[in-house]
């Protein structure tokens, strides 16, 4: 498809600029002037909107198609939530407001939002505090590792490592590093839970805590979770949860009362704010009692009046994490999502998703390899390691599911488990989606049973099959206005003072 | 998986060529496999001293990114910036023509840390055995 | 039941009886008695009508009406209704990253466009596929230069964004990074300061232009000296005013981030915005965050991938560029579709609307008996007013009359409490401004 600089003609408009209403024209002395005007294509507003159009066709999405994407909850966006974040009094606020002389009482609405997401949460989560400023859960994680590292700093502890299970996310050990902490990588045990010997050997009064996700990213709870928490608080460390999948334990159980002392969630995911394509995001991070004083600053408080304000006097705060307050608008929308649902609600989302996820891990544990035959919680993790051995792999599984009109679930990850393939449901799909996927798998099953060969072409319904990634990398093309983007590093100076 | 029978090598699975106190540097067969298609590599600068199995290369293939580990200690003498812009070589002629740098070495004795091609074998086919 | 779950009461039956558990409460087994919540005090659900009812009505308490003369970096912009209409489509926002490119050719294509349109914007060769906000950008940018450097002093100037700064200082508290602050000469970068304080120890200078004052700079000068200490230059801008200002690019700026939110963004309240960065070619490597690519597919057609994923988190771990998994794709999105339908001439009538509002508004104001107008640097639509009373007074008095009238500076910077930075965009019609003068005069005087 061509791209929309290739349909460029000029002198087209997709918008037409307003008319100076003021009787002044004003001039930037040219030392400062742009000497180039850019190359942003010319087009009409119909060009634009049949290329856009075009191009979201191109796309298997939520509201289009199955999309069981294992770790990455693709449940459905309720619609209303959508249009509550486009009501003028949010989303024509401006963020510098509430930080105007007395400026709270602008944004009172707004600010209400906030509070009460934190108050919410704590009772989802069971911890006593919540920020709502990191803009996705990675960013959650950074800022629960840098109010990990102001404990310790407060206490005078060294610490230098923090422990992560082999199966966790990856940016569990890239937000340690970033925060300036070693790691240390446990393997998973037989039952795909921590092994508790190996985090034994490990734990020693240099470690600052662990990260943990919980229930784990092989869609299982680990019961020994409150033990383990015992084991690193007694050397001082800090318990980690990585919420992303809270989602399967809505009511059953809550981190705060497992030994967690700091969590992030991932709004996307529990509570359906909108994917984006990859996204935005939100990830709040909420702290019991022990981490209370180091939250970013500002924090939104309530006033005896029943007024709110944000609150900047925290001396013991790791200060800054974003610009404002959160993504408000996705914030917005996980609100409107939890009132509607109440206590009852959020119960049977987990009770759905789990159910769901069982039902498929049931009925496909014949044609696929199990690798923990156990009951899951929301998600599902087999491996193709019995179609690998005649030349059939999770990859191509994915591909014959795209042909058939359905989003393939996660493959390879977790990291840990061979040729995996991560299937995660959701609570908004029916038995009867579930049905028809089932009968997709054990169709692919058998493909590759009796024609192995089959797969390599596929997908063929799609508008590419597969892209040469190799050629993508050796060639780097990420601009249009400069082709080819980077030669190989040995043919420039990295630097302009080694010329 | 081939292995050349007069190099040496080691557990990180470089292969390390002999010619008296310079040594040549490159990825066997089984880590080019194991990398699959290389995209990119970043090599040190000339002169730069390292230490035995101590990282100084980097490569990427497209799902992977891994460490080369130097085989001896001593001083970087010469890297094959024809690497730069043709990294297939180091899947297409990992033993010759995608030799990743040579070592002026500074411990000679360093060399009974490192595998004869028999060795590497027996090792290739013990890794063989854990896979299944 | 809620409208969101499809199982009836026998699908449920049925898919127990598959599973081989009496009910739901069997798939709970592994959470132990002792692990069950002490407490689950939630509100009993409501009907969508009536949470709507409920959120309209927190939305009414908000000052939205506010005639908008604030920006320090977050500016009230027209958006075309075709930006909404089309990020709209369940296709592009009900979608996740795309980790399989056969059917997710839409987002990667989109994001191709969007990387392209930035490095035209800002005259720089590649950029990626977003990050958080301008300040997170920014953030790690400076990590970025610290990583092709290896070096860990970080000059920056006072003109940079105060909240930026903030959030800079409070990631790095951890990291073995020394943060150099330069003052602010006449509006404009101090030359004199970052010369005696740049050396061979400096990993990057840190600039903005326009800066927090609203003044533009031209950095080429400051940019070669940094150069010629081996230390790279990190410029954060404007999007907007780059239809008509000097580039960074033009500059030789080696690292460009920037706030997205003014390229079809609604201000939100604070989020979510658009971080972008684009960078020279040699640095593509040290770029954090996802990279779209184009190649060919397996018949030879041009197609879209995520490309050097090997820097990432996902594949990296511990060793990656940045922690950050998720970019801001459907806000990359928005911001191609705005810069699209403006195109190039567009922008450049946009700037240049803007310039000559903020032009008009300053010779208003200037006839205000004690308010001076900074002129020392020349401005784009923002600047710097000195008041004869206390800024935040003022501020507090003109939302009486309806205008949110500026950024009081003495937030963020000791001894200029009587310091006000005003914003004027393409939305301020010429009523709007003479009235804002009239009430700015009577707040002043009466």
């Amino acid at each position: 498809m061509e791209l929309i600089f290739e349909k460029s003609v000029t002198g087209r408009r997709g918008v037409r600029a307003p008319q100076s209403d003021v009787p002044v024209k004003a001039e930037i002395p040219r030392q400062y002037r742009r000497a180039k005007d850019s190359k942003l294509p010319e087009v009409s507003e119909l060009d634009a909107v049949r290329h856009f159009t075009t191009l979201s066709q191109r796309n298997f999405s939520v509201d289009t198609n199955f999309y069981p994407l294992g770790s990455c909850t693709m449940k459905y966006n309720p619609k209303f939530t959508e249009s509550l974040a486009r009501l003028p009094g949010f989303m024509d606020l401006h963020p510098l407001l509430p930080q105007l002389p007395h400026g709270e009482k602008l944004t009172q609405g707004a600010l209400e939002v906030l509070y009460e997401m934190d108050q919410i949460l704590c009772e989802i989560t069971g911890m006593d505090a919540f920020t709502m400023q990191p803009l996705a859960g990675a960013h959650g994680e950074l800022t629960g590792v840098m109010m990990m590292a102001a404990y310790h700093k407060s206490k005078g502890n060294k610490k230098k490592y923090i422990i992560i299970p082999d199966s966790a996310h990856g940016t569990n050990p890239a937000s340690a590093a970033i925060a300036g902490y070693e790691t240390i990588s446990i393997p998973s045990n037989d039952q795909g839970g921590m092994d508790v010997d190996k985090l034994k050997e490990k734990l020693n009064d240099e470690v600052a805590g662990l990260m943990i996700t919980c229930p784990s990213t092989l869609g299982i709870f680990n019961s020994e979770i409150s033990e383990i928490s015992e084991m690193v608080h007694a050397v001082d460390g800090i318990m980690y949860c990585d919420g992303a999948n809270l989602n399967a334990v809505l009511g059953r159980c809550r981190p705060g009362d497992l030994g967690f002392d700091v969590m992030h969630i991932n709004t996307h995911k529990t509570f359906t704010t909108t994917h984006g394509g990859g996204g935005p995001g939100a990830g709040p991070v909420g702290v019991t009692e022990k981490l209370l004083k180091f939250l970013p600053i500002s924090r939104v408080m309530k006033r005896k009046s029943g007024a709110f304000y944000l609150d900047y006097n925290f001396a013991d705060s790791i200060g800054y994490v974003a610009s404002f307050y959160g993504n408000f608008a996705l914030l917005l929308r996980a609100y409107a999502y939890i009132l509607m649902l109440g206590k009852e609600g959020l119960i049977e989302t987990s009770n759905h998703a789990v159910l769901n996820a069982n039902y498929v891990m049931q009925r496909l544990k014949k044609y696929f390899l199990l690798r923990y035959d156990r009951i899951c919680m929301h998600e599902a993790v087999f491996s193709a390691a019995w179609q690998a051995e005649k030349g059939v792999h999770a990859t191509d599984i994915a591909k014959f599911l795209i042909d058939q009109g359905m989003h393939p679930p996660t493959v390879y990850f977790p990291l840990t488990v061979k040729e995996s393939i991560m299937i995660e449901p959701t609570e908004t799909e029916s038995k009867q989606i579930l049905d028809q996927f089932v009968d997709v798998m054990v169709q692919a099953a058998a493909l590759a049973e009796r024609h192995p060969e089959t797969f390599k072409d596929l997908p063929k319904t799609t508008p590419i099959t597969r892209p040469d990634e190799v050629k993508a990398a050796r060639d780097l093309d990420t601009n249009y206005f400069l082709q080819r983007s980077i030669v190989a590093a040995g043919e420039l100076n990295p630097l302009p003072s080694k010329i | 998986m081939e292995i050349v029978d007069h190099y040496l090598y080691t557990k990180e699975h470089e292969w390390v060529n002999f010619e008296d106190n310079i040594v040549t540097v490159g990825i066997t067969d089984y880590a080019q496999s194991a990398l699959g298609d290389i995209t990119f590599i970043e090599l040190p600068d000339a002169d730069t001293e390292v230490e035995q199995f101590e990282e100084f290369v980097s490569v990427e293939s497209v799902k992977a990114a891994s460490d080369i580990y130097a085989p001896m200690s001593g001083r970087v003498v010469e890297v094959n910036h024809h690497l730069e812009a043709h990294p297939e070589l180091l899947n297409k002629s990992c033993y010759t023509k995608g030799w990743i740098a040579k070592i002026e070495i500074s411990e000679p004795e360093e060399k009974s840390n490192l595998m004869t091609a028999e060795e590497y074998g027996s090792f290739l086919e013990t890794l063989e055995e854990k896979e299944s | 039941m809620n409208p969101y779950i499809a199982n009836t009461q026998n699908d449920v039956a049925e898919m127990l009886k598959t599973i081989g558990v009496k009910n739901i409460d069997g798939l709970f087994v592994d959470i132990r008695k002792d692990q069950r919540p002490r407490s689950f005090d939630l509100p009993a659900g409501k009907s969508e009508m009536e949470v709507v009812q409920h959120i309209t009505r927190l939305a009414a308490k908000n000052a939205h009406d506010l005639t908008l003369f604030i920006g320090g970096g977050y500016y009230d912009h027209y958006i075309p209704a075709a930006v909404n209409a089309l990020i709209s489509r369940g296709e592009f926002y009900t979608a996740y990253t795309p980790y399989q490119p056969e059917c997710a050719q839409g987002t990667l294509q989109a994001l191709y466009e969007y990387q392209s349109s930035i490095c035209t914007l800002t005259e720089m060769d590649v950029a990626n596929a977003s990050l958080y906000d301008g300040g997170t950008a920014l953030y790690e940018a400076a990590l970025m230069a610290i990583r092709v450097t290896g070096r860990h002093k970080i000059l920056m100037d006072g003109g940079v964004s105060p909240i930026y700064r903030k959030i800079l200082r409070s990631y790095t508290i951890n990291l073995n990074i020394e943060f150099v602050e330069t003052p602010v000469a006449h509006g404009q970068s101090d030359r004199a300061e970052i010369n005696k304080l740049i050396d061979d120890k400096t990993a990057a200078v840190i600039l903005q232009n326009p800066n927090f004052f609203g003044a533009i700079d031209d950095h080429s000068d400051i940019i070669a000296t940094a150069h010629k200490f081996g230390a790279l230059a990190i410029e954060s801008v404007y999007p907007i005013s780059l239809g008509i200002l000097k580039t960074p690019g033009e500059m030789g700026a080696d690292i460009v981030t920037g706030e997205g939110q003014s390229l079809g963004l609604p201000l939100n309240f604070g989020g979510p915005y658009l971080g972008f960065m684009a960078t020279r070619k040699e640095f593509i490597r040290k770029m954090p965050g996802r990279i779209v690519g184009q190649t060919t597919d397996l018949n030879g057609r041009r197609c879209f991938v995520n490309t050097l994923q090997a820097r990432e988190q996902h594949i990296r771990r511990e060793k990656a560029t940045s922690n950050i998994c998720t970019n801001v794709s459907l806000c990359a999105l928005q911001a191609l579709i705005y810069m699209t339908l403006l195109g190039k001439e567009g922008l450049k009538e946009l700037a240049q609307l803007n310039l000559d509002k903020a032009e008009f508004a300053k010779k208003n104001l200037e006839k205000i008996k004690g308010v001076h107008v900074k002129r020392s640097a020349p401005t784009f639509n923002e600047f710097t007013v000195y008041l004869p009373k206390d800024a935040n007074a003022v501020v507090e008095a003109m939302v009486k009359k309806g205008f949110a009238a500026g950024f009081p500076l003495g937030r963020y910077y000791k001894g200029m409490e009587n310091y006000l930075t005003i914003a004027v965009t393409e939305k301020r019609t010429q009523e709007e401004i003479v009235q804002f003068t009239k009430s700015l005069e009577e707040v002043l005087w009466n």
